[in-house]
């Protein structure tokens, strides 16, 4: 009886403080931390990318008096926005609150890795604030060799430590990521509730189960590379040294076997959250359910084969090219598949066009955008004029910046009622939609335009003939923060307002698990799990 | 000319005017240009025409999906329509927006590897030369068997020497790379130090200088003149200020340079200079 009643009592353990939140093992609080730090690291991405726009807006060098400063924001920016935001808010976010509530498990099947998971991504994001103010490059401080960390730049070009930390925040931030991902796994593979099936689980939870596995395969992949990259550095190895009998090439391979499931890592997690906005909004169950979860899977699947699609250039024989070309485009029809079968949910509903339908219809049109410049650059022949381009930059910008931010703003309007319990009004998310859409498009379309006309990435000054749309671009720039200003604006008046959510405040569309709890959900839910009957699919 | 009609009329089908002729310099980029530089060689033609096709594709199935969105919008939102279907399934839907993309797709691979061939395989050399990628310039080497056996270094002019010389700040250089028109040139890339990138976008040509690795690229220029390139990949601080700049000049005024230059560059090392001939 003892026994009994002291395992209650553990169950029932609601600590508070900072007890609560430091050593938290519960998914919905780690949830939250997760998003409390991709905001926070948001901001710090996005004031690298506002820098970088005001040095954009006119030709000549206005705001860096060292070029080499420039390449460090940059990076920077790039590495941030990758690690410790999309990521961060999608999967250590969204994920951990609403993973274990879709498929009615009462926490994650790991909750004491879940909470190291996260305690690692703070002491990774350090790691790299710190990389930005010792010496990289001689006599400049910061690594400005871009996200990819391209050898031989970052060895012989960067003798000083600041790569080093990079490095080891990228095995942290890595380390953190793969503890995440066979949580998820486990999770989704075992703990659902008793008969919810694979075929009947949530489409959310599928592109989680489906990230988690890219995560688990790519990430050691990236973690040998580095790893490699640091002991060429610093013990005399010459992994990627031609002078020693290595190759360059050989990171390049390394680095996008990861690189590119990563790509798909940063959008999977949209697609699920897109798909049950939709549905819910349409008052209408997903069409076509199984082809959407199998387009994903095949999505994760192909693109672990079409890597050197990012090395067109690079010098690779004939056949190569060819082949990744072919591979590449294949991945344009389970894409597309998903984006019909989104409008074809659609189709025939009543759809309520509030903040988070906004953001999801959004989303897809401007994915759409994004993946059909994927196929242009797809063709190695076409990407001979293109590659790091701004076309280049327009394309992964549409896919990620309009594509995962916009999913991760659809996600925040959708469920911050069910996370804090309290309504923003409808209005100050669209708002901040309209604004965003328009100063992303602002921002982003013209660099196809610049990208045509050949110029190139990681340019901190540029001919007098690419002005005016670079101008174009940082006007859009201003805009789309400003709307960041609005969001803001909409979490403060959600919390001084105090007005309360229902249970359900999206009415009869919103058919999973999630909303058959209390805004905000009980500490500990799922006492007795729920059985899951019949399928509406 | 027929090319002139062709782009004409596949770019006036695109509502979205990605695409637009209008202002193309030759070699060198002008203000609110929204598509490639002129072509000047036959690959960047094939590139040209090959993105004009593409290009309309993608974009009728953007204005494909906006047009459906858009229907959505008007006719299925709650006002217009209270009680929703409960469809959820179409089997010859789903097949049909499985097997359509899939055609699409290999009607865009069919010419696409045709132009990929013609820029991979590289055609026998008339003139070989070495492009040598360093932070932050690059040097051309021209091997003595085809009359050179010289080398220089090429660095990018100052803002007032440009404007002295009447040339484009960040694309001119002090010593440009200068090669007869309508020859078959083979360019050996490499990197000196880090990797960089010898682009010139007129002629379709885009190759890594891996240190260590001795790519190949060629091109054959349809015309005189001067076309600009950047360089295209990251390598460190100056990497903005590394210009590429060819002249495209006749075999008469080629000689020419081949003499002077012999004069100009002469220096010790300038003997030794002999370029693999893996391409000849």
């Amino acid at each position: 009886m003892a026994y009994a009643a002291a395992d209650h009592e553990a169950h029932a353990d609601h600590p508070t403080g900072w007890r609560r939140w430091v050593m938290s093992t519960n998914h919905k609080d780690i949830g939250t931390l997760y998003l409390i730090f991709a905001l926070t690291a948001g901001l710090v991405g996005g004031f690298l990318s506002i820098m970088m726009r005001l040095e954009l807006q006119e030709p000549g060098m206005q705001w860096f008096t060292n070029p080499q400063t420039y390449n460090v924001f940059v990076t920077g920016h790039g590495l941030i926005m990758v690690f410790f935001v999309v990521m961060p808010a999608l999967i250590g976010g969204f994920g951990n609150w609403f993973v274990p509530i879709m498929i009615g498990a009462p926490d994650m099947a790991f909750p004491r890795m879940n909470n190291i998971s996260f305690w690692l991504l703070p002491a990774a994001f350090a790691l790299l604030l710190i990389s930005m103010f010792v010496e990289g490059a001689p006599g400049s401080n910061g690594f400005g060799g871009g996200w990819t960390v391209y050898p031989p730049l970052s060895v012989a070009g960067h003798p000083g430590p600041a790569l080093d930390f990079g490095i080891l925040s990228l095995h942290l931030a890595g380390a953190s990521s793969i503890l995440g991902a066979i949580n998820f796994i486990t999770t989704i593979l075992n703990m659902r509730a008793p008969g919810l099936t694979m075929h009947r689980m949530p489409l959310f939870a599928w592109a989680m189960l489906v990230t988690a596995f890219l995560l688990l395969l790519s990430l050691p992949v990236l973690a040998g590379a580095i790893t490699m990259l640091l002991t060429d550095r610093n013990f005399g190895t010459t992994f990627f040294d031609a002078a020693g009998g290595g190759d360059p090439i050989l990171y390049q391979h390394l680095f996008w076997f990861f690189g590119h499931p990563e790509v798909y890592i940063m959008i999977l997690p949209g697609f699920g959250i897109v798909s049950h906005i939709i549905s819910t909004f349409s008052k209408k169950p997903i069409f076509g359910y199984l082809g959407m979860a199998y387009a994903m899977v095949a999505i994760g699947a192909v693109g672990f084969v079409v890597w050197a699609h990012h090395m067109y250039t690079a010098g690779l024989s004939l056949n190569t090219q060819r082949y990744f070309v072919f591979a590449t485009m294949v991945i344009a029809v389970p894409t597309g598949v998903k984006i019909f079968s989104w409008i074809a949910t659609m189709w025939g509903g009543s759809i309520r066009f509030t903040a988070p339908m906004m953001w999801a219809v959004g989303f897809i049109f401007l994915f759409t955008v994004g993946g059909v410049t994927g196929v242009v650059l797809a063709n190695a022949g076409l990407d001979r004029n293109l590659h790091n381009t701004y076309y280049v930059v327009a394309h992964f910008h549409y896919v990620l910046s309009l594509g995962a931010v916009f999913s991760i703003f659809a996600a925040w309007y959708y469920w911050f009622p069910k996370m804090s319990g309290y309504v923003t009004p409808d209005w100050i998310g669209r708002l901040h939609f309209w604004v965003s859409f328009v100063g992303a498009n602002v921002l982003f379309f013209p660099m196809h335009f610049t990208g045509l006309a050949g110029m190139p990435r990681h340019y901190v000054d540029y001919p007098e003939a690419f002005a005016g749309w670079n101008r174009i671009s940082s006007i859009g720039s201003y805009i789309f923060a400003f709307g960041l200003l609005i969001f803001f604006y909409g979490i403060l008046v959600a919390f001084l307002r105090k007005e309360k959510a229902g249970e359900s405040p999206w009415g009869a569309g919103a058919n999973t698990l999630e909303w058959t709890l209390s805004s905000p959900p009980p500490y500990h839910q799922f006492e007795t799990l729920p059985r899951i009957s019949g399928n509406d699919h | 000319m027929t090319r002139f009609w062709t782009h004409a009329v596949l770019t006036a089908s695109l509502a979205m005017c990605l695409a637009t002729p209008a202002f193309a310099g030759d070699g060198v980029p002008t203000p609110w240009q929204m598509s490639f530089q002129t072509p000047a060689t036959a690959v960047a033609d094939f590139i040209y025409v090959m993105h004009d096709w593409v290009n309309v594709v993608i974009g009728l199935i953007t204005l494909f999906v906006l047009a459906l969105l858009i229907i959505v919008i008007v006719k299925f939102n709650e006002k217009a329509n209270p009680t929703p279907s409960k469809t959820t399934h179409h089997v010859g839907l789903e097949i049909a927006w499985t097997l359509i993309p899939a055609l699409i797709l290999v009607g865009i691979a069919i010419p696409s590897f045709r132009l990929l061939k013609m820029q991979v395989e590289l055609p026998k050399a008339d003139i070989t030369v070495k492009a040598v990628g360093h932070q932050w310039y690059w040097s051309y080497e021209y091997p003595k068997d085809q009359g050179g056996g010289f080398a220089f270094d090429s660095y990018m002019l100052s803002r007032e020497d440009a404007d002295k010389a009447g040339q484009p700040a960040l694309l001119a250089v002090d010593n440009e790379l200068v090669l007869p028109v309508g020859k078959n040139i083979v360019v050996q890339v490499i990197g000196q130090d880090v990797i960089h990138n010898f682009a010139l976008a007129a002629f379709g040509v885009r190759m890594d200088a891996v240190p260590g690795r001795l790519n190949q690229t060629w091109f054959k220029a349809e015309r005189e003149g001067i076309f600009y390139g950047q360089c295209s990949r990251l390598c460190g601080s100056n990497h903005a200020f590394m210009p590429i700049a060819v002249r495209i000049v006749s075999e008469e005024k080629y000689a020419q340079f081949l003499e002077e230059a012999k004069k100009k560059f002469a220096s010790s090392e300038a003997d030794t200079l002999k370029i693999a001939s893996a391409a000849n």
